[in-house]
């Protein structure tokens, strides 16, 4: 394997795994915000209880997050130095400020929540949680602005002298009509991410019948949440597939496997074909469905690869222009379906739930259950399929992938550090598993008395263990 | 005029990365000595800097990101010509960060036991590794003419770099044991105290020994005179320390580390990595630099947010300004 491909992988590894965190972190401490704020507003103890206990489980991934998010940051002028070189001008600045802006909102107002439970009031103690959470939906939207511009470049300009791009724009850099559908895409998958671990580890203890009044409150918040976030991942979804037929027709065509343009496109439901001949062999179509979802008219001609293929050539020069379409038509696939899965789940637990019953019995807690690790594989796909999607270009239409590496880099130097990487990530999601694992399985303990919260003691209110 | 501003500015991030992540790196090097008796004064010790460390390292990440968005030659080249050392660096760091969060969780001794050395090699091995690598790009790494960094990791371990490193770790060490003698009472200020009396004439002399190398090799007047300052803020240190003035003394330690970093970019400018051996490949501010627009619009972010930043940070440091106390008056 060249160096090239094995930096692609290790970008793909550390990326995708970094990003197993990240949503729960903005999905979690955003529940862990609500239920502090329904604690403090009506004085409800059951709900100070579930801040504690999702609290600290909520911080167990938030530390997995944080140590993979240095290598996210740094890798970019490790193994792709002529990327940084070319991008630099346009890319640094929204990576700054997500440092600068997000990233010391979150830590510095994370590190008063834990440690604050009796040195602040309990207003004040709030609402650095609430700032905490902000601070990772800004680090969210900059960090997707960097990459909308890698999807869909604007605000910029090529210097003839340097042959790099200049930022002309920040204002269009950072309301890039990509950054605009997939923004509310991602947090969208966020809250869903947040809300189904919530549901699925509280229905583990309903199912074991262990204070079921408690995880019951739990569940509903969480299923209301995915609810309404689940319909938010699909239309956000649908608008991002029209934006990205526009920009990057090549990137829906591969999704769909539609080789040659078509008037009225079905949607395809299962495709197996030949990619050397660019035609399907088998292809279960609904018909006119793609044409809607690519641009809201059933009869409209949407562009299949073939013919993208080639006009790419005659506009970039010979080479491969379609990426890798096993990967694309799949990853989209699993992506919308357990997209979709969820939103019925979330349907039927609600409507199982009225009137103060369970959200269902023990085969459907046990769905709910299992149903927690959907929005991961979802995510994972999404992230697959947007980032092989765009393939050969790490920019779209400027820069190759293969032209982006480090060229001074040794291929045996990052095969060492993606065997490194892999072992203590490897490692990490043991250890992290675990300590979740064990920590969601407690009885959520009572409040001993007499301690101290918001600098006055209250019997009956325990001061949160959640510092060293 | 840009292009200085954000070379200074890119400077106090590094500044203020080293003397608040220094005593990190210290207090968590010194866990197994000054926390080595019982379960109560190792919670102390690591509680001096729960609450705060995860926010100083933040100051790593600016420090990089601002270098990415103002000087994406220096950002692209420094970083993927210390590949190695970088990725130890990445390591060490991760190590640190599961360890400082999840020791408070585990639920075994055992459990404890692997999170205190995790804890012990991720504060020691960043401060050695990030004086070693601070002091070489100040010496110079083997460039192309295209900024291509063609020395190894073997090579970034000259002399100088060694004594960059040792610096760095015996400063930081010092610095966490005059940080924990500021927050902590009782048996374990004691203890942090003996440790800084037996640091403080090693530190001195690495001191000492790596501004005089510095000016050898960069020369300059300035440089000279922020290193004689920095030797003079430690001495100061301590001073500070002999009459139980631990506020002072912190001051001390601190200002030596920010002084030390402060006179690697002074040795540099207007460099920001020069290139051994053919110094007409060096990248400078000028050539190293983004585009003006860029620069301008991160100045007013620069501007407007870093007040605010530093503002809400001292805050959290008044919140937990109460010292803590070990098992011999936590009973």
């Amino acid at each position: 394997m060249s160096q090239d491909t094995i930096a692609r992988w290790q970008f793909a590894i550390t990326t995708v795994y970094h990003f197993l965190f990240v949503p729960l972190t903005i999905g979690l401490s955003l529940l862990v915000a609500v239920m502090q704020t329904a604690w403090v507003r009506t004085g409800n103890v059951e709900w100070l209880l579930l801040t504690r206990f999702w609290g600290k489980l909520m911080l167990i991934n938030f530390a997995m997050g944080v140590v993979t998010g240095i290598v996210q940051e740094f890798q970019f002028g490790m193994n792709w130095s002529d990327y940084s070189r070319f991008v630099g001008d346009v890319f640094g600045p929204p990576l700054a400020m997500e440092a600068l802006i997000a990233f010391f909102l979150e830590s510095t107002f994370l590190g008063l929540w834990i440690f604050g439970w009796d040195r602040l009031s309990k207003r004040v103690h709030l609402a650095t949680i609430w700032l905490a959470s902000i601070g990772t939906v800004i680090s969210a939207y900059f960090i997707l602005a960097a990459n909308s511009w890698m999807q869909h470049p604007v605000g910029y300009r090529i210097n003839p002298q340097t042959g790099r791009a200049e930022l002309t724009s920040i204002w269009k850099a950072l309301t890039n009509p990509t950054q605009m559908v997939t923004f509310p895409h991602v947090l969208a998958a966020s809250l869903l991410t947040g809300g189904a671990v919530l549901v699925g580890l509280s229905c583990w203890h309903l199912r074991k019948g262990q204070q079921v009044e408690l995880h019951r409150r739990a569940v509903r918040l969480g299923l209301v949440v995915c609810a309404v976030a689940s319909v938010g991942v699909l239309l956000s979804g649908h608008f991002q597939g029209q934006v990205m037929t526009r920009q990057q027709p090549m990137k829906m065509a591969s999704a769909e496997a539609l080789w040659d343009t078509e008037k009225s496109a079905g949607w395809s439901l299962f495709a197996y074909g030949d990619v050397s001949h660019g035609e399907n062999k088998v292809d279960i179509k609904i018909p006119y469905m793609l044409s809607f979802m690519a641009t809201n008219s059933f009869t409209a001609e949407v562009e299949g690869v073939n013919n993208l293929q080639a006009a790419a050539v005659a506009k970039y020069g010979p080479g491969d222009y379609t990426p890798v379409m096993g990967v694309t038509f799949w990853s989209f696939r699993i992506m919308m379906a357990l997209g979709g899965v969820y939103l019925t789940l979330a349907a039927f637990g609600l409507w199982r739930m009225r009137g103060g019953r369970l959200p269902g019995g023990r085969y459907a807690l046990l769905a709910f259950m299992g149903a927690a690790v959907l929005p991961y594989a979802a995510n994972t796909a999404g992230w697959i399929f947007t980032e092989m999607g765009r393939q050969p270009w790490a920019v779209f239409g400027l820069l190759r992938t293969s032209d982006a590496v480090s060229p001074g880099v040794s291929t045996t130097a990052v095969i060492a550090t993606l065997a490194g990487f892999t072992v203590i990530y490897g490692s990490l999601a043991v250890v992290a598993l675990r300590l979740f694992l064990q920590h969601g399985r407690h009885e959520i303990p009572a409040l001993s008395t007499n301690v101290t919260i918001g600098g006055e003691s209250r019997p009956g209110e325990a001061l949160p263990s959640l510092a060293y | 005029m840009l292009e200085e501003f954000w070379f200074v500015l890119v400077a106090v991030l590094w500044v203020g990365f080293f003397v608040l992540e220094g005593f990190d790196f210290g207090v968590a090097a010194l866990l197994p000595v000054v926390g080595r008796n019982n379960e109560t004064d190792r919670r102390a010790v690591l509680g001096t800097i729960g609450p705060v460390w995860d926010a100083n390292e933040v100051w790593l990440l600016t420090a990089g990101g601002a270098m990415f968005a103002a000087f994406p030659e220096w950002y692209a080249s420094m970083f993927s010509g210390m590949y190695l050392a970088l990725f130890l660096v990445l390591f060490s760091l991760i190590i640190r960060g599961v360890s400082l969060e999840y020791r408070g969780k585990a639920t075994t001794a055992a459990g404890r036991a692997w999170c205190d050395r995790g804890i012990t090699i991720g504060g020691a091995l960043p401060a050695l590794l990030f004086g070693v690598a601070c002091t070489n790009m100040v010496r110079g790494l083997e460039m192309t003419p295209d900024h291509e960094v063609t020395s190894g990791l073997l090579d970034l371990l000259n002399p100088y770099g060694l004594l960059g490193g040792v610096t760095t770790a015996l400063l930081c060490t010092l610095h966490g044991a005059v940080f924990l003698t500021l927050k902590t009472r009782g048996e374990i200020r004691d203890r942090a105290r003996r440790i800084t009396r037996v640091l403080i004439p090693p530190a001195l002399a690495a001191l000492a020994g790596l501004a005089v190398w510095t000016v050898a090799i960069r020369g300059g007047i300035a440089v000279a005179a922020v290193g004689a300052m920095a030797l003079f803020a430690l001495g100061f240190a301590a001073l500070a320390w002999f009459n139980e003035r631990d506020g002072w003394a912190f001051t001390g330690t601190a200002g030596a580390i920010a002084l030390l970093v402060t006179s690697w970019f002074v040795a540099l400018y207007p460099n920001v990595l020069p290139a051994l051996g053919t110094p007409e490949n060096s990248l400078t501010i000028s050539n190293a630099a983004s585009g003006h627009y860029t620069l301008t619009i991160m100045t007013w972010v620069a501007v407007l947010f870093c007040p605010v930043v530093i503002g809400y940070q001292a805050w959290s440091y008044w919140v937990f300004r109460r010292r803590l106390v070990g098992s011999d008056e936590a009973g």
